[in-house]
């Protein structure tokens, strides 16, 4: 069994397998991160571009550093969104990039289907470090590593995944990873946050009511509401936000005792998590951030069909 | 002018009832006689043995981009592809650049047209100056030049006040109100259909309420002010139910639908297909079952394309920022074809729905074929099969989602007013 993707566009292109090769790959990566010299040479002479129309600061620096402890030349190119703005075409962006022959481009920009417009218009490798409302397939790989390493296993597990799922492309990459590995997700966030059909996209159940989607759940995720976005069309308000669909220590109670909790960050404190929950004995938000590195390294180093792996220097 | 005798086809005329294998002679742009074993003496015979003779395809929602945008289109090349597809007439949208919302534009039209045009023009007004939704266009002397209809089609006339004195005013000239019936509230930010294909490709969706609520809208003011409403491409289940009813209650209201909105569904999205974007967009199966079942059961008067071209530069972007729409004057007829071959309605009934249907919801004098009449004419192979390929086609612009699709049917001679326009 190997991993053979070209490209990485969404999990919804992955099989179990392919999920399974990119989470031991990147157990097998982590240790170099402890390591005094966290360098090793397998993606030498390799040129990473990593091209953020969108900004982010974890997963770009995640990406950054992921290619330099595999050796890899990374370039970080950034810009507006829009490609219009700059008078430049995304296709012709593609193009200027793919003239200095760069073997992987990475990806965030904030049109769904960027990444997959770029995969059809360049000849190397293309990861998506997530497009618009689309996905975010590194976030979710990261997740069930995070998962696995708390629980043993992702089969069987019920994670409660909590906020704006219609702008979320974390939740629809967990989606996918999530029913592939065989855990069951329970959805919960205001009515105006809630895409038609989602439940079609895996083993999904949506809840109304944060305690019941909580009660019993192996972990407990929650999203950022991402308040720039926000008009007062879709909430009310942060307050009425955080009383009806804000994580705290109280309703983190009807969780399983050992449930865990995520947020694939940046958090807003007092929003969709309170600060007792997000700094408190349960919470496993900055394992989430240290497996970032190694799932991008396993991508970086799957995708760029590299023969044998090489950890030791 | 060369007399023309078409024989041995079968000539439909939905609009004379006429469903029969006979002749066609064409003379001094006119038809002279229809009937069986005309004399051919002098005149250059075509045989349509197997062939269907139908009065010239009329297209009621046509843009032709000219003037202003011609480097997607123009009126040469709109008109040729519109002959190409068996169009003798088309009705051209005002959203040009200037809007045609006066009389300059209007004979600019139709001027180039006469000189240019590969087949007939009728231009459609705008409803109000520069399609701003502000104030109306003087459509009185627009009338003169001979529009028969206004629309600020590509959007809607949103203030429901001025949508009602639109209609009250332009009644009396007996111009017809064409809407194109979208809440913009509603549509938001919206680039497709709201549904769960929008939700796996995490596009923003448009709820098919935005097109109801409109619909609804335009049908009541109609009926309170009695002007005659068309509504232009409906998409949706809703949409066809509420004309449906309002026609029942005896409201002067027809509707058209494009063939796009009767093939594809937003399942035609996946990928990221930009030219499966348009406005309205693709919508559910269940809501092209309805439009199919609006054809069959006669709510739907109508089929028009609603043909947008847009320059290759349009479209090769990231879906979000895509251009709206596709051209659609050389799928059409094989599109519409298709519903006979699919069962949902007879051969005379989806040529009335491409001539005498269209013409009479714009009241156009075309969509004829009787003695006497303008010899606008299209013989149709409704057995041909043929590939499309967007390339070929002679729009000047290639933005089709048939691109590569087997097509059985097509126009092999197109003739506007006695003359071959188009010979494939």
């Amino acid at each position: 069994m190997s991993f053979q993707h070209k490209h990485v566009l969404g999990i919804e292109q992955m099989t179990k397998e392919d999920i399974q090769i990119i989470l031991d790959t990147a157990d097998s990566f982590k240790e170099i991160n402890s390591r005094e010299i966290k360098k090793v040479p397998t993606l030498r002479g390799k040129t990473i571009i990593n091209a953020f129309f969108e900004a982010s600061t974890r997963t770009r620096l995640s990406f950054e550093i992921a290619g330099k402890r595999l050796s890899a030349d990374t370039v970080n190119i950034s810009g507006s969104t829009s490609s219009v703005v700059k008078g430049e075409t995304l296709e012709d962006t593609a193009k200027n990039i793919e003239a200095m022959a760069p073997d992987i481009i990475v990806i965030r920009h904030g049109h769904s289907g960027a990444p997959h417009y770029l995969s059809e218009r360049v000849g190397c490798s293309v990861v998506n470090a997530g497009d618009g409302a689309h996905e975010h397939p590194s976030q979710a790989l990261l997740d069930l590593m995070t998962m696995r390493e708390h629980k043993g296993s992702i089969d069987g597990l019920e994670v409660a995944i909590v906020g704006d799922i219609t702008h979320s492309r974390v939740a629809r990459s967990d989606i996918y990873a999530l029913t592939r590995m065989g855990a069951k997700v329970r959805l919960c966030g205001p009515g105006t946050m809630m895409p038609i059909g989602i439940e079609l996209l895996g083993n999904v159940e949506v809840f109304t009511d944060i305690r019941e989607a909580i009660e019993g759940a192996d972990v407990v995720m929650m999203l950022r509401i991402q308040m720039e976005r926000q008009s007062n069309i879709l909430l009310p308000s942060l307050r009425e936000y955080a009383r009806f669909y804000g994580l705290n220590p109280t309703n983190l109670k009807l969780a399983k005792p050992d449930a865990i909790v995520m947020h694939p960050g940046p958090m807003n404190r007092g929003v969709e998590i309170s600060s007792a929950v997000a700094d408190g004995g349960q919470n496993v938000i900055l394992d989430q951030v240290e497996n970032g590195v190694a799932t991008r390294m396993a991508l970086l180093y799957l995708v760029s069909g590299v023969e044998s792996m090489q950890t030791n220097d | 002018m060369a007399k023309i005798l078409i024989k041995g086809g079968r000539v439909i005329s939905p609009a004379q009832k006429l469903d029969k294998t006979c002749d066609v002679l064409i003379e001094k742009g006119k038809i002279a006689a229809i009937g069986k074993g005309l004399d051919d003496k002098g005149a250059k015979v075509i045989d349509a043995a197997g062939k269907i003779v139908t009065p010239g395809l009329v297209d009621i929602h046509v843009h032709l981009r000219d003037p202003g945008l011609e480097y997607k289109e123009d009126i040469a090349s709109g008109t040729l592809s519109a002959v190409t597809g068996g169009f003798t007439s088309v009705a051209c949208m005002p959203n040009t650049q200037p809007v045609n919302d006066n009389q300059t534009v209007t004979s600019y039209i139709l001027n180039k047209a006469a000189q240019e045009g590969h087949c007939r023009v009728f231009p459609i007004a705008s409803i109000t100056k520069g399609l701003k939704g502000e104030s109306l266009t003087g459509m009185g002397e627009l009338k003169e030049l001979g529009v028969t209809a206004v629309s600020d089609d590509g959007k809607p006339v949103s203030n429901p006040q001025l949508m009602r004195r639109a209609m009250e005013y332009a009644k009396p000239f007996g111009l017809t109100i064409v809407s194109h019936a979208e809440d913009l509230d509603l549509v938001d930010s919206g680039v497709m259909n709201e549904g769960p294909v929008s939700t796996e490709l995490g596009l923003k969706g448009i709820t098919w309420v935005s097109e109801d609520s409109a619909t609804a809208r335009e049908v009541m003011l109609a009926e309170c002010t009695g002007a005659n409403l068309h509504v232009a491409h409906v998409s949706t289940k809703g949409s066809i139910d509420i004309v449906r009813q309002a026609k029942k209650r005896g409201v002067s209201v027809t509707c058209e639908v494009a063939p796009h909105h009767f093939t594809l569904t937003d399942e035609a999205v996946r990928g990221y297909k930009t030219n499966a974007k348009m406005n309205p967009p693709l919508r559910s199966a269940e809501d092209m079952e309805a439009v199919r079942q609006g054809i069959s059961d006669g709510t739907v008067d109508a089929i028009a394309t609603d043909h947008a071209p847009h320059h290759i530069d349009e479209k090769n972007v990231e879906f979000n920022i895509a251009m709206n729409g596709i051209v659609g004057l050389e799928t059409a007829l094989p599109l519409s074809l298709q519903l006979v071959e699919d069962g949902v309605i007879d051969l005379p009934k989806a040529i009335a729905l491409l001539t005498s249907g269209p013409a009479a919801a714009l009241n156009l004098p075309v969509g004829q074929l009787e003695e006497g009449s303008d010899a606008d004419i299209a013989i149709i192979d409704t057995e041909l099969e043929w590939t499309v390929d967007a390339q070929k086609l002679a729009s000047k612009s290639k933005n089709t989602p048939f691109d590569g699709w087997k097509m059985k049917g097509a126009a092999v001679c197109t003739i506007v007013a006695g003359k071959i326009a188009y010979q494939r």
